[in-house]
């Protein structure tokens, strides 16, 4: 991976080459502390490595891009080992920016099948669905994971591999980074006033004095400056004065942060499966549950989680209510409960809406579905009641029409014959909170809300099978062993189904049961289903996707660039100052940066009273001088923009 | 919460208006850039000796026409730049060749940066009247901008809700953006070129929402009713309004990467000039360097990105409040996630070498196409538990 702060050609910027190393004699040691990337390797960059000879002398270090933090100290013993030459070249492959890039690919690839495929853990019934319509793909499919990608071996795959991928190349990029932040910025080059936007001017001052100056300018405008020693000696021999100066360093802090908050995202979304768990539960008005095992009509739960130790709360339902639009599209959905958030605590009184959980800890109570529970109660012949009891019925429509199963296996009726079969008693019945008679449809629904409750019903006598030991779905009846039954009802007698009205108090029972019973269905509750979830890594998952975004916002506004000063002496015991600067991306306002340090540096090199300076245009290679302007000190960018903006007063 | 009929109208009518003077104003940016001639070297010469930058910046098509003499060009400059004494060294010559191809390459890209912060005016000759067309055509954009932006504010009055409860709603919102990342973008370079590149796309968009995908305004179901899901509409809005931007300049800068492709090839003599060559005409020649569409596409990108991943993280943040998980894989989930490892894949690309150039903008399309899919295909085709999916 090129982490490269310095000499890695590219960076995201709009202008990689803007990137170049100081053309001149300080390749050495900028390319010393520059990690290298990929690019040099691949010989296909645009080549902003100032000196081949350079990256030759960092052989493999270099080549490996990333990987040098691990690899470049024993870089020159790697052809001895075989092995571990090919284990340490696939790791810098592996931690290499392309193979980032690769895997990146490969895990949206990865994903869309995902989207295309129904998905167990979303629905679970499409899938039963899918398989049963597509007899040879599915099963192929469903080998390939193809109905639990995100589980899939093959996806787990690819986003560890990337992550090993990251990692790897994180922990060298910090390692740079925290050395870059601790040495000073790359030297000058040998004469920084010919880089685009440099100039010069003479300086009374003489060069010590005048880098000194320019140190505490640039320092002034919170650069990173610092200027070489007072003895210190440029390659020729002469005396180095000059001033190397650096800002920006945020952006790689950010991009950093951000890749490590990345990996701190994965972490938590993966222990919180291993430590969450989701239950989901009905609770009839007026009833409630216990946050145990046994509560739950369905619960799922991670790897480590001790389902015998779950958060012992516990919650009472005492109102449920909803509301609708006069079209019937619901509006609001609350439910009042009561609740102990622990054991032996006391109870507290809450309200819990679509998007507002009452939340317990890092356990959290979602309102998710509701419906409609009858009452029921049977009756003896003596008018004793045997039986009763709230029967939640499952919606089927926007307008609640729902499906009732009521199964009672102890009616009090003998068991028939030498077998002892059971009797028991069953209903299956069609709900409906705003009963109207269709012409074609029959009993329907037309409002969501229990306006006017009906209930079309048929009885079943006969053997349930619920004794066996065999787990029964509850909201379905199976009636092989069973015999339907003549009622007498509102809608007269001797007929198989009935049609309630639970309003009316004088057409809501059925009679002419087994045994003279008579079931009467009384009233309505509504139901509330919850759904408990536990994931107590979420906390860590929010922060880690705070530092995602102002990781990611520091390293793709700030830029990163340098300034550097050199004096040398002139004639008189003054100097000739040279400024210049390089930015990752031009465009970006650095001309007129620049600009304005330049004035700053040449004020701070040119007291007041010392007399106007002659300038040297020393930039002056291409433009023929044209960039001499009022005190000889305006950068050639800046005034190429001059010229620019002049031209477009003249256009517009 | 009633709907207000009346003002759902005048929202409608506001919609209506602001595509019509849309569409106005993209003929009044085709005209202009029709119009317009390119600046060729002569015309260049013609200029003032006053007038440095015209003859300056013409040179990056020159740079184009007659790379071998550049090169040339740039090696002397690499040799000054390298103080003289590189070039005594015999062995240096062609490591002053090769410097002298980076040099030339800062001085092609300083230039692109140039253009598109100075404009390409350079470049391109505007006659005074087309440049008049071009102008009012701003003065239509920002009308239209207005009339649009009341039809979303009134749609918001009449629904009595913020107004992005569903697809019409939110591809108007969508266009919005776009139009708005155009004049932003307009208040700092000279991108007027770009006007009827972003108008077009802007309304058949609108065309479409208008058609196809109206609905009247009605209340919100309540699981859109949080607040967490308005910041997360909000950040998905407008980093798509951008990224349309950013599709917008790739496909400009595939078509003039070409252009400049075949300009070397026939500048080496390997290929014959097609006759929109010869007439130095072509819609194609009249965009600024590809090298300033590549570095505008950039730009765009790199703005709406964080967003983008604002807007996934609010999205989560929302799931979780709504259904208890914050991650679901849910299609809309998982396509948001497509789009964003494509954007980031894209932003690796720029800083990958031989990734750079066409490739990247090739991902950047297919992130683009992500992105629609995520927007339309997932809502029409497949469904998740997004209860706005399915219109
Ligand atoms: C899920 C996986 C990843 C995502 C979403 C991601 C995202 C990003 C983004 C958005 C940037 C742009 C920041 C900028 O322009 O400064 C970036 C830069 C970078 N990423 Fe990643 N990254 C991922 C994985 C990796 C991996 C596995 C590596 C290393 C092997 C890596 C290395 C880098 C480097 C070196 C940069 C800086 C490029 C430069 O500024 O020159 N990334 N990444």
């Amino acid at each position: 991976m090129t982490s490269s702060t310095q000499s890695s050609t590219t960076s995201l910027d709009a202008d990689p080459p803007a990137d170049v190393d100081p053309p001149a004699d300080v390749d050495a040691p900028v390319d010393a502390d520059a990690p290298g990337g990929a690019e040099q390797a691949d010989g296909a960059s645009v080549g902003f490595d100032p000196d081949p000879a350079a990256s030759r002398r960092l052989p493999d270090g270099h080549a490996g891009g990333g990987a040098r933090g691990s690899g470049g100290a024993s870089a020159s013993g790697l052809g001895r080992n075989p092995a571990l030459a090919l284990a340490i070249r696939s790791w810098r492959q592996l931690t290499s920016m392309r193979t980032a890039l690769l895997l990146l690919f490969l895990l949206a690839l990865a994903a869309v099948p995902g989207s295309l495929l129904p998905q167990r853990n979303i629905n679970p019934m499409r899938v039963e669905q899918y398989l049963s319509d597509h007899q040879t793909v599915g099963p192929l499919l469903d080998r390939l994971s193809g109905f639990d990608v995100f589980a899939a071996p093959w996806f787990a795959a690819i986003y560890l591999l990337l992550f090993i991928s990251l990692i790897g190349c994180l922990s060298s990029r910090i390692r740079w980074h925290a050395r870059a932040l601790f040495t000073a910025p790359p030297k000058a080059p040998a004469r920084p006033g010919r880089l685009p936007g440099g100039s010069a001017w003479e300086s009374p001052l003489p060069p010590a004095e005048a880098t000194a100056a320019a140190r505490t300018a640039l320092r002034g405008r919170r650069f990173r400056a610092s200027a070489t020693a007072t003895d210190a000696r440029r390659p020729d021999g002469t005396p180095d004065h000059s001033v190397a100066a650096e800002k920006g360093y945020l952006r790689e802090t950010g991009n950093l942060v951000f890749h490590v908050a990345l990996v701190g995202l994965l972490a938590a979304v993966g222990f919180g499966s291993w430590f969450g768990y989701s239950g989901t539960t009905l609770v009839v008005t007026g009833d409630g549950f216990a946050n145990t095992l046994i509560s739950y009509d369905q619960f799922t739960g991670g790897k480590l989680v001790n389902t015998a130790k779950l958060r012992p709360f516990s919650l009472t339902l005492d109102r449920f209510a909803a509301t609708y639009e006069p079209n019937g599209e619901p509006a609001d959905f609350r439910a009042d409960v009561t609740y102990a958030p622990d054991l032996d605590t006391p109870t507290r009184q809450a309200t819990v809406r679509v998007n507002h959980p009452l939340v317990l800890g890092d356990t959290k109570v979602y309102l998710i579905g509701h419906g409609y529970a009858p009452h029921f109660v049977l009756r003896d012949a003596r008018g004793r009641t045997v039986w009763q009891g709230n029967v939640p019925c499952t919606p089927r429509d926007g307008m609640f029409t729902s499906t009732c199963t009521v199964k009672i296996p102890d009616a009090g009726l003998p068991p028939l014959g030498a077998q002892r079969v059971p009797q028991q008693l069953a209903f299956s019945g069609v709900f409906t909170p705003t009963t109207r008679l269709d012409p074609t449809h029959g009993y329907v629904s037309i409002y969501p809300a229990a306006r006017a409750p009906g209930l079309t019903i048929t009885g079943f006598v006969g053997n349930l099978h619920v004794d066996e030991g065999i787990p029964q779905n509850v909201y379905t009846v199976n009636t092989k062993d069973m015999r339907q039954l003549t009622l007498s009802g509102p809608a007269g007698a001797g007929r198989t189904a009935q049609v309630l009205a639970l309003d009316n108090p004088g057409q809501r029972t059925l009679t002419g049961l087994p045994a003279g019973m008579r079931l009467e269905a009384d009233s309505v509750a509504e139901f509330a289903t919850f759904q408990v979830k536990s994931d107590p890594f979420k906390g860590e998952a929010l922060l880690f996707s705070v530092l995602i975004i102002l990781g990611l916002i520091a390293s793709l506004r700030v830029r990163r660039r340098r300034v550097w000063v050199r004096a040398t002496p002139a004639a008189g015991g003054g100097s000739t100052v040279e400024i210049g600067g390089l930015s990752r991306s031009h465009g970006d306002g650095f001309a007129a940066e620049l600009g304005q340090l330049t004035t700053l540096v040449r004020d701070a090199t040119v007291p007041v009273g010392a007399g106007p300076s002659t300038a040297t245009d020393v930039t002056g290679t291409e433009d023929g001088g044209a960039a001499t302007a009022p005190r000889g000190t305006q950068p050639r960018a800046a005034a190429a923009d001059g010229a620019a903006s002049r031209e477009s007063e003249r256009e517009h | 919460m009633a709907v207000n009929e009346g003002v759902s109208s005048l929202s409608d009518h506001l919609f209506g208006s602001g595509m019509a003077v849309y569409a106005a104003a993209m003929l009044g940016y085709a005209a202009e850039f029709a119009f317009s001639r390119l600046g060729t070297r002569g015309a260049a010469a013609q200029a003032t000796d006053a007038d440095a930058a015209a003859a300056e910046v013409p040179a990056a098509r020159v740079g184009a026409d007659q790379p071998a003499v550049l090169v040339g060009v740039g090696g002397a400059a690499a040799s000054e730049a390298l103080g003289g004494d590189a070039v005594a060294d015999p062995d240096a010559s062609a490591l002053a060749a090769a410097r002298a191809r980076e040099i030339e390459a800062v001085r092609q890209r300083d230039r692109a940066a140039h253009s598109l912060a100075g404009g390409n005016d350079g470049d391109v000759q505007v006659p005074v009247r087309a440049r008049w067309v071009g102008r009012v055509a701003v003065i239509l954009t920002v009308l239209g901008w207005a009339l649009h932006l009341s039809s979303v504010v009134t749609r918001g009055i009449a629904a009595d809700r913020v107004p992005w409860g569903n697809m019409y709603e939110y591809s108007s919102m969508i266009c919005l953006i776009a139009v708005t990342t155009f004049l932003g973008l307009l208040t700092r370079h000279n991108v007027r070129w770009l006007g009827v590149f972003v108008m077009v796309p802007v309304v058949l968009y609108l065309g479409f929402a208008g058609t196809v995908l109206y609905v009247a305004p009605g209340p919100l179901v309540p699981a859109l009713n949080s607040y967490w899901l308005k910041i997360h509409v909000v950040g998905a809005i407008v980093s798509s309004g951008v990224f349309l931007v950013s599709a917008v300049t790739t496909l400009l800068f595939l078509l003039k990467e070409r252009w400049e492709n075949r300009l070397a090839e026939v500048a080496a003599g390997r290929a014959e000039a097609s006759r929109a060559m010869q007439n130095r005409g072509g819609i194609v020649m009249r965009l600024p360097s590809s090298a300033a569409l590549d570095a505008l596409t950039y730009r765009v990108i790199a703005f709406a990105f964080p967003i983008w991943t604002f807007a996934i993280i609010a999205g989560a943040i929302w799931a979780e409040a709504a259904w208890g998980r914050y991650w679901g894989w849910d299609p809309k989930e998982t396509w948001s996630f497509i789009t964003w490892v494509c954007y980031a894949a894209y932003l690796h690309a720029r800083a990958t070498a031989g990734w750079r150039g066409r490739r990247a903008a090739a991902i950047s399309l297919v992130a683009f196409t992500a992105l629609f899919v995520d927007y339309y295909l997932v809502n029409l085709v497949i469904t998740g538990l997004h209860s706005y999916a399915g219109v």
